[in-house]
């Protein structure tokens, strides 16, 4: 047998014994409900199997080289520390399904209650949910909400929202019913336009979206949004990308917020190519019954001890089936217990302490730039740890030319802002040292003046 | 806190009621420029003062914490998981290392393509392999979930028929089907038309017959079904529905009985989701992260997620002009930390290894169905694919159901099977065993399961009042549902 045999246990004996039993020949005779015309004559053309030495050479051979990166813009490179990936490696937590049988189950279940708390202690809300897909399925999924609450069909989105955030959405609403009025943001501040979102916000729309920081890295003034919003009847929902500017800046629950939606993937996970990450998703306790997504509550046992279990299940695909509030059957439990972790070590001073070093590098990091010649920073409103610069010079030959010195020097905004052809959304997390960001300064003045 | 003397199933308070003022249980890299005063940079009306109510532990608190969470928990690795639907086969190791290799862990979804040549190709291989498995042209791996599939799958269909200018109204979904079929439906704004399934199980071409028209833009059918069993009929279906201008959309969860058996593509399907987390051997993590790709035949896949992965040259490129293209379903690609685990089981498996796994699993399910048709009933008594589905017919006499066996299973250390699901079945258990249980496992759940029966006949009060022996005992699910407690309030 070949190098699979060692997920397989079956012995020729064993199959023997079993085909008796069952009163069957062969094993292909279990087979025989499929029709003998559909079975393909040639087995599956897939590459021979691989033990697990070869298997680890090969992917080792398929591995990035790492470089020093400016990159964000929706996943950040935060330091992990070494607790998070040992105890979630414990195979009673991955290996697990779905916490049906709340008895034996205990673990997953307290630990999401746990995540649920600190995700309304982070957001400023009274109620979570134990996680969705990612950021962006989660804003999407705080549209539709919107939708089904208010009972309108327009929604007007702030356009510094993750762009890839806002294509989700779009993709999630139904154009034939449904309706998007676009945000422009402030060509001066970076901020959403307030001016223009008065003028737009009228009784006939469901919901407001602002993000904050936006994907400028801009620190939004959410103040007020709320409050005029409600005027007309209409929802506030607040975005982010990065939660661990909430170290720092005030909850979007301050604010009046109905529904905090975004990414937890700075709060211990990793970078892995944009997934697994962690949809986070908060309201208020009014609207929990319509709230997308699955749900532990806390209770009691036959002894009267305090347990947990999934909750308020009527809202899902399970039960009243053409009803459910979304489609969606589970959650990204694994990615919320790291999140549950990682909070737990950082706990009340560290979550702030590593927003303030992500502010104070950044900060650092525009001085180094302001010094550059033919760079200069875009947008005047006060950002978190990433910001917007223009360069004299195109930048993907820029970033050519620094990649040459193993650094990424940062993203390319023209893909998603045709207006902004010139310019790169630079981040600098903790992760970033002051030499890495001083050589940053440097190779990108040398490469201006090669490109 | 007062310890209890339960042994090592110690009581644990939630971290919010452990630790103290001024703990900490983290360290950061050093400070090597200076501090700024968030105040002096951002609008004070705009920073928080505080983080109230969050933890302050130190290191040994959270391990200590987690790690007697995790041993209330049972996984795979805990023991005999047959939870039907779920395919709850063993989790390779080496897969987990790969995921944690520095160089996918560590790579930023917007890395140059040029530095991200291997992980492209990764994705690029592992989307040839599902189709080659499923017999479709097109795959994408970007849908973070089964039923995120589902709803990708069916938003092509409706993209598709909206280019020909074809406005269809409704999903035909058989009562064999997946819970999520009719949910994924109604968020795709269809109205959902039931189809019965025949005496034997299955979907008959009659019926769809009967109910298929103009109006309707697609069937979603599980294949195998909920009940287990092949839809013989399939082929024939999918001509009645082709021949009216709709799809076929399969719910490839059960594809784990399939694998180098029978190619869904040649069956008629337009459409199939795949479930990594189930048949391709990657982790259910407590429920997610999974991955949902889905794979269409060459009319959807213009319709097919953005980005699109392509290979021109020996160079693996992220295409995303693609006018026709639905959209996106979430940021970036994909889980790939999931994507990985599918990839590297794939080429662990070989083609002969995928085939010997489908025919393991069908053939331990029919075991087991073999094995337990005396003790419990059987409502439909024909071979299974991966799984079988049981009922509590023969234990109702003594006051005894379905559940009270899934908890007596638990004293004997199981995980219990699906309960109550299908719903076409009253009462039922939904057993999958997969191919990775041994012949010595099945026979120890097999014995424990004909001792239930028969203590279900002699002392019902065992199974009523079961679990006994774990950390907690059934749970107050009415309470918990009419005055929510979702959180912990201590700080308020």
């Amino acid at each position: 047998m070949g190098n699979f045999a060692r997920y397989i246990p079956h012995t020729p004996e064993d199959i023997r014994r079993m085909l008796e039993t069952i009163g069957v020949q062969r094993v292909e005779d279990l087979f025989e409900t499929i029709p003998m015309k559909y079975r393909p004559s040639k087995s599956l053309n897939l590459p021979e199997p691989l033990g697990e030495p070869d298997l680890l050479r090969h992917l080792q051979e398929l591995q990035s080289p790492l470089y020093t990166s400016f990159l964000g813009g929706g996943a950040y490179h935060h330091f992990i520390p070494a607790v998070v990936p040992s105890l979630i490696s414990r195979s009673e937590f991955y290996t697990a399904y779905t916490p049906y049988q709340p008895e034996i189950s205990q673990g997953t279940l307290q630990s999401i209650f746990e995540y649920q708390t600190l995700m309304c202690q982070l957001t400023g809300m009274e109620v979570s949910n134990g996680s969705l897909y990612d950021g962006a399925s989660s804003l999407a999924e705080a549209v539709l909400m919107a939708f089904r609450i208010t009972k309108r069909k327009k929604v007007l989105l702030s356009q510094a929202i993750h762009p890839e955030y806002r294509k989700v959405i779009e993709t999630y609403i139904d154009p034939a019913q449904q309706e998007i009025i676009l945000i422009p943001y402030g060509k001066g501040d970076g901020r959403t336009d307030e001016k223009v979102l008065s003028d737009r916000l009228d009784e006939t729309v469901s919901a407001v979206v602002i993000q904050n920081p936006n994907f400028f890295g801009v620190i939004e003034n959410l103040q007020g949004i709320g409050a005029k919003t409600h005027q007309v009847g209409g929802m506030m929902i607040a975005g982010f990308s990065e939660a661990i500017a909430y170290g720092i800046l005030a909850p979007p629950g301050k604010f009046e917020a109905d529904i905090v939606a975004g990414e937890g993937q700075s709060l211990g996970i990793p970078l892995s190519l944009g997934g697994p990450y962690l949809g986070i998703f908060s309201t208020r306790n009014k609207h929990v019954r319509t709230m997308p997504g699955r749900l532990v509550g806390e209770t009691v046992d036959l002894e009267g001890k305090r347990g947990f279990v999934l909750t308020l299940a009527t809202r899902e695909q399970h039960i009243r089936r053409e009803k459910a509030t979304s489609n969606i059957c589970t959650n990204e439990g694994l990615c919320a217990l790291m999140a549950t972790i990682y909070l737990s070590c950082l706990g009340r001073e560290g979550l702030r302490e590593v927003a303030m070093m992500n502010l104070s590098k950044a900060e650092y990091a525009k001085k180094a730039v302001s010094k550059v010649k033919g760079c200069r920073q875009t947008f005047s409103g006060s950002t978190f740890n990433e910001f917007v610069m223009e360069i004299d010079g195109d930048p993907e030959k820029v970033l050519w030319e620094m990649k040459k010195e193993k650094i990424i020097g940062g993203l390319p905004l023209a893909k998603f802002y045709p207006e902004l052809n010139r310019h790169l959304l630079v981040t600098v997390t903790e992760m970033n040292s002051k030499e890495e960001i001083d050589r940053w300064a440097e190779v990108l003045e040398k490469c201006l003046e090669r490109a | 806190m007062n310890r209890r003397d339960t042994g090592l199933i110690q009581d644990e308070p939630l971290i919010f009621e452990q630790g103290g003022e001024g703990r900490k249980g983290y360290s950061l890299p050093r400070w090597d420029v200076a501090e700024s005063e968030a105040k002096n940079l951002i609008s004070p009306h705009l920073l928080r003062e505080d983080l109230e109510g969050f933890p302050q532990l130190s290191e040994i608190d959270v391990v200590r914490h987690f790690t007697r969470l995790s041993q209330w928990n049972y996984g795979v690795d805990s023991g005999f998981y047959p939870l039907g639907s779920c395919t709850m086969k063993y989790n390779p190791k080496v897969n987990e290392e790969i995921a944690r290799m520095s160089g996918f862990a560590s790579l930023h979804p917007y890395t140059p393509e040029d530095l991200a040549q291997g992980a492209l190709r990764l994705m690029y291989e592992l989307g040839a392999f599902l189709a080659e498995i499923t017999g479709m042209d097109g795959v994408s791996l970007q849908p973070a979930a089964g039923a995120h599939g589902e709803l990708t799958g069916i938003r092509m269909v409706k993209a598709c028929l909206q280019a020909r200018g074809d406005g269809r109204k409704k999903v035909l979904v058989p009562d064999t089907a997946h819970g999520t079929n009719c949910s994924t439906s109604t968020i795709a704004s269809y109205q959902m038309v039931e189809i019965k399934s025949n005496e034997d199980g299955v979907i008959s071409p009659e019926k769809v017959a009967e109910q298929m028209d103009e109006e309707v833009a697609a069937i979603m059918v599980t294949n195998p079904n909920t009940l287990g069993l092949f839809e013989e009929h399939l082929a024939e279906i999918a001509e009645i529905v082709h021949r009216k201008g709709g799809f076929v959309y399969c719910d490839g969860a059960n594809l784990n009985a399939l694998m180098g058996i029978v190619k869904l593509g040649d069956l008629g399907v337009d459409v199939v989701h795949i479930n990594l987390h189930k048949t391709f051997s990657t982790p259910h993590g407590g429920g997610g992260p999974g991955a949902g790709p889905v794979a269409v035949k060459k009319e959807l896949a213009p319709y097919l997620p953005v980005p699109v992965i392509e290979k021109e040259g020996g160079v693996y490129q992220v295409n995303y002009d693609r006018p026709y293209s639905i959209g996106k379903m979430r940021a970036f690609y994909g889980n790939f930390g999931v994507i990985l685990k599918a990839y590297a089981y794939i080429l662990s498996m070989g083609p002969e290894g995928l085939r010997w796994a489908s025919e393991m699993a069908v053939l331990n399910a029919n075991y087991l169905m073999k094995r337990l048709k005396d003790h419990y009933h059987l409502p439909y008594d024909r071979p299974c694919m991966h799984e079988c589905v049981f009922t509590d017919r023969f234990q109702e006499k003594y006051h005894v159901s379905t559940l009270d066996i899934a908890k007596r299973l638990i004293d004997y250390g199981y995980h219990p099977p699906t309960i109550y699901f299908p719903l076409v079945v009253k009462a039922a258990l939904m057993m999958e065993p997969t191919e990775t249980e041994s012949k010595e496992s099945l026979d120890g759940f097999i014995e424990t399961m004909i001792a239930i029966a028969k203590e279900a006949e002699e002392n019902p009060d065992l199974l009523r009042q079961a679990p006994q022996k774990v950390k907690v005992r059934r749970l107050d699910e009415v309470l918990a549902a009419r005055k929510p407690k979702l959180r912990w309030a201590g700080d308020k």
